[in-house]
């Protein structure tokens, strides 16, 4: 081969190679603007403010940037969403694994899949539009935005995740468990939740830790439906599901949409509540693939 | 014995209604969205710019604004995206630094939209100094999103290819690249085309990052190039929820709703199409 071609070789693979080291470029990226822009929104409000302030007025003054109530507001939409996710994606992995003939599952499976796949403010749409105002012939009290149908739909949308990492779990068991269960006499319910589901607990674990990371960094659906009101809710209190609350995700619109400037400290507090989501989310993540390898049963 | 019976039945039904449950949900509310959608769609809706009044209101601008963005997010990704499952897979594997990277990729496959909106507001529009909410802008922002998934879908594609196909071109004298471009690429191309178009399919439905970057909310001529100030098909339904007349949230944004489905639907369409073309063709 003659020099030309082998220089010509080299320069794609290092063009290659910087194509793939571009991607840990992108997290150095994410990381260093989250934590520059932070470091300057920390030096104008200090971290225990930011932490442990109860009042969330970035735009209004007196300004005020406790971020509580916005972390209020998102444990409210991912703890309604995991009640509705965890339980029929379980349910859903269960039926497609063991249940579902191969054709059913086939077309099961895809039409699941598509609750995934709609647009995030198409779901935003809904819970506005038709779910609440079901959900008011009910509950009459209940506010144009509120925290109940926003978490139906991030519910909703989260379940493909749950039921499809749940159902590779349960697939993975093998046969020779669920025949031993058989054999001792068990009927399929039992074998099921008393053998399918504890083997495969740690993946289980994993996809309902990866739902309710997605349902921690949704923003379109619970911006448009829950609406933009920082409060510091009661989790236990049904009332305050029926009214509208604010997520860190739904600040994050409310502030990009709004006019203040690059300099302001509430533009700079967009970062700062962008930090903490990142973390929140990474943190989820991580655990759940330490779950998933540490406490996986190894079969052979 | 009955009893047992019926409760095994019941099991099953309880988790065969789980599984149907959002299914049902997700038809009954879409049957609602088209029906609704049904009056106010039609050409002069399809060709007009938005309006303060619901009559006389189209979507062309953010329509357009979309389809430029999702091209030129193609036109980014791919070269980039296509690039690095190459490295991972045919030079890097086995690596430490392809270890690395993978990890990172599926690390960043999990990161909230909205974050990559913040990313693209820091980089490109304080960092590089774009102006915000310019289709450039956007599309670049897209684009790193998209990409992890559009690097698995590559490394799958490219994983496909036999070992066999790679030795006997360079048992024929062929260099590794040589046998990249001419053996590799062309058996894996559908399977790339197919992971890019569901990659674009799922950008075009994105609007937290579109509003981070100051893309415009509502927009009243088309973008003229890629330096133009733009909005999106979401980001107008995103507005139109937001309005207070009727119309615009029980006419217009169901409307826009069935034209953002629809281009979902039609790219989804075509991706299963080409997976399904090749398949026949390509047999090892």
């Amino acid at each position: 081969m003659d020099r030309l071609s082998k220089m010509k070789e080299r320069i794609i693979v290092l063009f290659l190679a910087l194509c793939a080291v571009m991607t840990l470029f992108v997290t150095v990226s994410i990381i260093a603007i989250l934590l520059g822009e932070s470091l300057l929104f920390f030096s104008k409000v200090s971290p225990v403010e930011f932490f442990t302030g109860t009042r969330w007025t970035p735009t209004i003054k007196p300004y005020s940037f406790g971020v509580l109530p916005l972390v209020i507001g998102t444990l409210m939409i991912t703890i309604g969403a995991g009640l509705i996710a965890i339980p029929a994606g379980i349910l859903s992995a269960i039926y497609l694994s063991e249940y579902a003939s191969e054709r059913t599952r086939n077309v099961l499976k895809p039409m699941l899949e598509i609750l995934a796949g709609i647009p995030t403010v198409v779901y935003g749409f809904f819970a506005f539009a038709y779910i609440t105002p079901y959900l008011k012939k009910i509950f009459p009290d209940m506010q144009a935005y509120n925290a109940l149908s926003a978490s139906i739909v991030v519910g909703i949308m989260i379940i493909p995740i749950v039921a499809s990492i749940s159902e590779d779990a349960i697939r993975a068991v093998p046969r020779s468990l669920r025949e031993a269960g058989y054999a001792l006499g068990a009927r399929k319910p039992r074998v099921i939740l008393t053998i399918v589901i504890p083997s495969a607990l740690s993946g289980i674990v994993a996809s309902f830790i990866l739902g309710i990371s997605r349902a921690v960094g949704e923003t379109m659906a619970v911006t448009i439906a829950a609406g933009r009101t920082p409060r510091l809710a009661n989790i236990l209190n049904p009332d305050d599901w029926m009214k509208s609350i604010e997520t860190m995700t739904a600040a994050m619109v409310e502030i990009g949409m709004s006019d203040v400037s690059g300099q302001s400290v509430a533009y700079k507090s967009l970062f700062a509540i962008g930090l903490t989501l990142f973390a929140m989310t990474f943190a989820l993540n991580t655990v759940s693939y330490i779950v998933k390898m540490r406490f996986r049963e190894v079969y052979r | 014995m009955k009893t047992e019976n019926i409760s095994d039945w019941l099991f099953m039904m309880l988790t065969f209604l789980a599984t149907v449950f959002g299914i049902v949900l997700l038809s009954a509310l879409l049957v609602m969205t088209f029906y609704e959608a049904a009056g106010w769609l039609d050409i002069q809706f399809l060709t007009s710019p938005p309006s303060r009044f619901p009559e006389k209101a189209g979507i062309y601008p953010p329509l357009l604004g979309s389809i430029m963005m999702i091209a030129l997010v193609g036109i980014f990704s791919v070269p980039v995206g296509v690039g690095a499952a190459i490295f991972l897979e045919e030079y890097g594997s086995g690596k430490k630094i392809t270890k690395i990277i993978e990890i990172n990729i599926s690390n960043l496959a999990a990161v909230p939209s909205i974050v990559y909106g913040i990313l693209g507001l820091g980089l490109f529009v304080s960092t590089m100094h774009l102006k915000p909410g310019i289709v450039l802008v956007g599309s670049l922002t897209l684009t790193l999103l998209i990409l992890p998934i559009v690097i698995v879908a590559s490394q799958e594609a490219i994983r496909s290819v036999p070992g066999g196909l790679r030795e006997a071109s360079i048992g024929l004298g062929a260099t590794k690249w040589q046998t990249i471009r001419n053996v590799v690429l062309p058996s894996s191309i559908p399977g790339i085309l197919t992971g890019v178009i569901l990659a674009l399919s799922r950008a075009i439905g994105e609007t937290a990052p579109l509003i981070m970057i100051g893309a415009a909310t509502t927009i009243f001529t088309a973008p003229k190039d890629i330096f133009s100030p733009f909005s999106a098909l979401p980001m107008q339904i995103f507005m139109w929820t937001d309005m207070p007349k009727e119309e615009f949230l029980y006419g217009l944004a169901p409307a826009g709703i069935v034209v953002l489905l629809a281009i979902m639907l039609s790219m989804n369409a075509i991706a299963i199409v080409l997976r399904n073309h090749y398949r026949k063709k390509l047999r090892w």
